[in-house]
């Protein structure tokens, strides 16, 4: 392995003046901090290519505080964190803990005493990141609240689009699923508008309501209108407890109405590629062979989250 | 300087020179002199040699302010507020009378626990009458002993905190409450409806992806008791509304000559959903075409923006606000529950619900005065003359009156600060902001319930 110094390029950690302490969601950031933070994860990408190993978060403790199950996502964040140097540590934040009478803000504190100066947050609260802002003097990267925010999804989806489109500027996204109860998609919808794409939403009433009002987004219930001539597809993951009265009658009219084919993927552009922030549910959102279709770029998303995760952890640290 | 007085003390002798009085009862507004002895609106001339004197120009007289509903959280929650602490906060904020809600540890289910609050409260600062439990425990089945209790002098019952969910049982509530003659207080949340959610549903709750109770989750409520109060003859007041839709529903019952009452948390008149964002306009200096706000994260998700019913969108909090001008609405309430910061500054959905009210609830009214929402008049009457009435007490300013009197300096501004209240608890987003009005003398039947920074008699 290289030892490599902190690159003197004009992206990045090197240099100053990364305007934010924390990463709470992609909403407060200038379209010119979303560029300069994907263009620094396509150096990490490059980086990591090259077996070069950047130590640039050396001395640096991370905390993976995960009071959600998750797996993708702590798994990438730790990776992300070795790879730059850093010391990871899992901190005890099970949901439990609110059970057992300790307070979020309470284990962050302690946390925080205890030298740990970036903490990666997961929570079943929407918002939980927030108030960790305000209880604790720890840098805080949320890796996903409740159904509010999952930024770093949504950055390296953009970098994933960004790959396989260019400009993201003038194109248009169709977002098909349960985006009432998403992270992926709300941060997804702040990103995707603020680099000029629009965005069509797709899916059953009580999964779409409430985003009209959002600027350059549109609201459909029938697929074929969302996909038609599409420069590319997201798909969610549908959470398979919700089952009737939870928005749809049944899984199996789900599928009829919008899971993702190979047929209804050819009303988008040719070629369009389809995202999936995972894991898949195949059958019920999309087919396996969809998933395993040329157009998937669901392994991408995986390499570049990794990326992207070396990318804001040195960003809120430089 | 200031001071807290108890309503068994003796009555003070006052003569208040020069003051603006403005007493809806009488429709007067003028700048009179105003003297009070004996427990009672005096003429001047009666008044004994030795009386104190103040000056009252550039202050406002009105009657005492009656909040018709507020949790004084004792028995159980002393932590919160006690009976002593929640009478002083109210009469801090120009209350004179406060209603107490049942839902404390345990509940107020029973003639002697209704007793035990109301001989905590023979002291207090300010008048405490009681709201009984609806049904035992408020678990929504079992009624309560309306008669043994209304003979302590109960002014209604509710289970508030909670709808009574089952129809029959509403409907036997009712029928019964009828033959007694006192109203079935009712929140109204359909809770299969609103369960688990704690945001109204709208932009605001999308933008922050937290769960959201529609508004006919309240207006099938009000819809109901309507229909059962056209059946069972017995009164309905709905508390704290907070939707045009359930508002719409109570301004048709009283037309069609119902015994509908109904009232509205300052809280719902003046904020907004987007509060849960960070915003700190008042909902009518937010402009109709608001953009989604821009999370403030030193405010977003805050648990103190955290309110049962949830605060609604700025078209709700106007069209509540109209209804307060042409007397839909019969009072403003303030739905004042203290919560201690372990059980605010958690998670948002974790949050209590709730605010405090009592000492901002006045300051509001007032901004919304000088916004041009309401006229002082309307203010007055649905913080003091209207509830008064509701309950049975009457307020007015005119000789032989009871001396339930406030007196306020509304151009004063005061810092909304921890320290700045008497209420033992402080969840209010109010908080750090500076608002105008201070209430400089409160007198409870003639007795001094608070004085504050009043010439001649600090």
């Amino acid at each position: 392995m290289v030892q490599t110094a902190i690159p003197s390029t004009t992206s990045g950690a090197a240099t100053p003046g990364w305007p934010h302490r924390h990463l709470l969601d992609v909403d407060v950031l200038t379209v010119d901090e979303v560029v300069r933070c994907l263009d620094l994860a396509a150096e990490m990408r490059a980086l990591r290519a090259a077996g070069e190993r950047p130590d640039w978060l050396a001395g640096e403790v991370v905390g993976l505080a995960f009071a959600e199950p998750s797996t993708r996502t702590r798994v990438s964040f730790e990776i992300a964190a070795a790879a730059l140097g850093a010391q990871v540590v899992e901190l005890p934040i099970e949901a439990s803990s609110v059970t057992k009478g300790e307070s979020l803000a309470d284990t962050l504190r302690t946390m925080e005493l205890t030298g740990v100066g970036t903490i990666v947050l997961r929570h079943a609260s929407s918002g939980a990141p927030y108030l960790a802002t305000r209880s604790c003097g720890s840098r805080i990267m949320n890796a996903g609240d409740g159904t509010h925010a999952h930024p770093t999804q949504a950055l390296l989806d953009a970098l994933t689009l960004r790959d396989a489109l260019g400009e993201l500027s003038g194109r248009t996204v169709a977002i098909v699923g349960d985006i009432g109860h998403s992270r992926v998609a709300r941060s997804n919808l702040h990103l995707l508008t603020a680099l000029g794409a629009s965005v069509r939403l797709c899916g059953p009433p009580d999964w779409t309501g409430g985003f009209r009002t959002w600027r350059g987004v549109s609201v459909h219930h029938r697929l074929e209108d969302a996909l038609d001539g599409v420069d590319a597809v997201m798909a969610l993951r549908v959470q398979l407890e919700r089952r009737a009265g939870g928005g749809v009658p049944s899984l199996r009219e789900y599928g009829r109405r919008w899971g993702l084919t190979e047929d209804r993927m050819a009303l988008a552009r040719p070629g369009a590629p389809l995202l999936h922030p995972g894991p898949t549910n195949e059958g019920v959102e999309l087919t396996a062979s969809l998933a395993a279709s040329s157009r998937s770029l669901i392994g991408s998303q995986v390499e570049n989250g990794v990326a992207v995760r070396m990318a804001v952890l040195s960003l809120l640290a430089a | 300087m200031s001071r807290f007085g108890s309503i068994a003390a003796e009555p003070v002798s006052l003569l208040l020179r020069g003051a603006r009085v403005v007493d809806p009862a009488a429709g007067t507004d003028d700048v009179a002199d105003l003297a009070v002895h004996g427990g009672l609106v005096v003429d001047a001339a009666d008044l004994p040699s030795g009386a104190v004197e103040v000056n009252g120009a550039g202050l406002l007289a009105i009657p005492g302010l009656c909040d018709l509903h507020a949790h004084l959280r004792e028995p159980g929650d002393e932590a919160s507020e006690t009976v002593a602490s929640a009478c002083r906060a109210a009469a801090h904020g120009g209350y004179t009378t406060v209603c107490a809600m049942p839902n404390t540890l345990p509940p107020l289910d029973e003639a002697a626990r209704v007793a035990y609050v109301q001989r905590l409260a023979a002291e207090a600062s300010c008048r405490v009458r009681v709201v009984a439990a609806a049904t035992r425990g408020r678990a929504g089945e079992a009624q309560t002993d309306v008669g043994e209790l209304a003979e302590l002098g109960i002014v209604g019952v509710s289970d508030d905190g909670a709808a009574i969910a089952s129809p029959r049982v509403a409907r036997s509530v009712m029928a019964y409450l009828a033959s007694v003659g006192l109203p079935l207080i009712e929140h109204a949340e359909e809770p299969s409806l609103a369960g688990g959610a704690v945001m109204r549903s709208g932009a605001i709750a999308t933008r922050l992806g937290l769960a959201a109770w529609p508004s006919s989750a309240e207006a099938t409520i009000v819809q109901r008791d309507i229909e059962l109060a056209l059946e069972t003859g017995a009164r309905v007041h709905f508390t704290h509304l907070s939707t045009a839709a359930a508002l719409a529903e109570v301004r048709r019952a009283k037309r069609d000559g119902l015994p509908v009452t109904c009232d509205v948390t300052p809280h719902h008149l003046a904020m907004t959903d987007s509060w849960v964002a960070g915003e700190r306009r008042f909902a009518w200096d937010i402009p109709l075409d608001a953009d989604l706000p821009r999370l403030d994260p030193e405010r977003a998700y805050h648990g103190s923006t955290r309110l049962n019913p949830p605060l609604a969108g700025r078209g709700d909090a106007l069209a509540l606000m109209a209804g307060v001008a042409d007397g839909t609405v019969d009072a403003i309430a303030t739905d004042h529950a203290p919560h201690p910061p372990e059980r605010k500054l958690v998670e948002f959905d974790r949050a209590a619900p709730g605010i405090i009210g009592l000492e901002t609830a006045l300051s509001l009214g007032l901004a919304a005065v000088r916004a041009g929402c309401l006229s002082l008049d309307a203010l007055v009457g649905a913080m003091a003359t209207r509830p008064a009435k509701l309950i049975g007490e009457e307020r007015s300013l005119a000789v032989g009156a009871r001396a339930d009197v406030t007196v306020l300096d509304p151009d004063a501004t005061w810092a909304v600060e921890r320290e700045a209240l008497a209420s033992a608890s402080a969840n209010t987003p109010l908080l750090g902001m500076e608002l105008a009005g201070v209430v400089r003398l409160t007198l409870a039947g003639g007795r001094l319930a608070y004085v504050g920074g009043l010439d001649g008699l600090d």
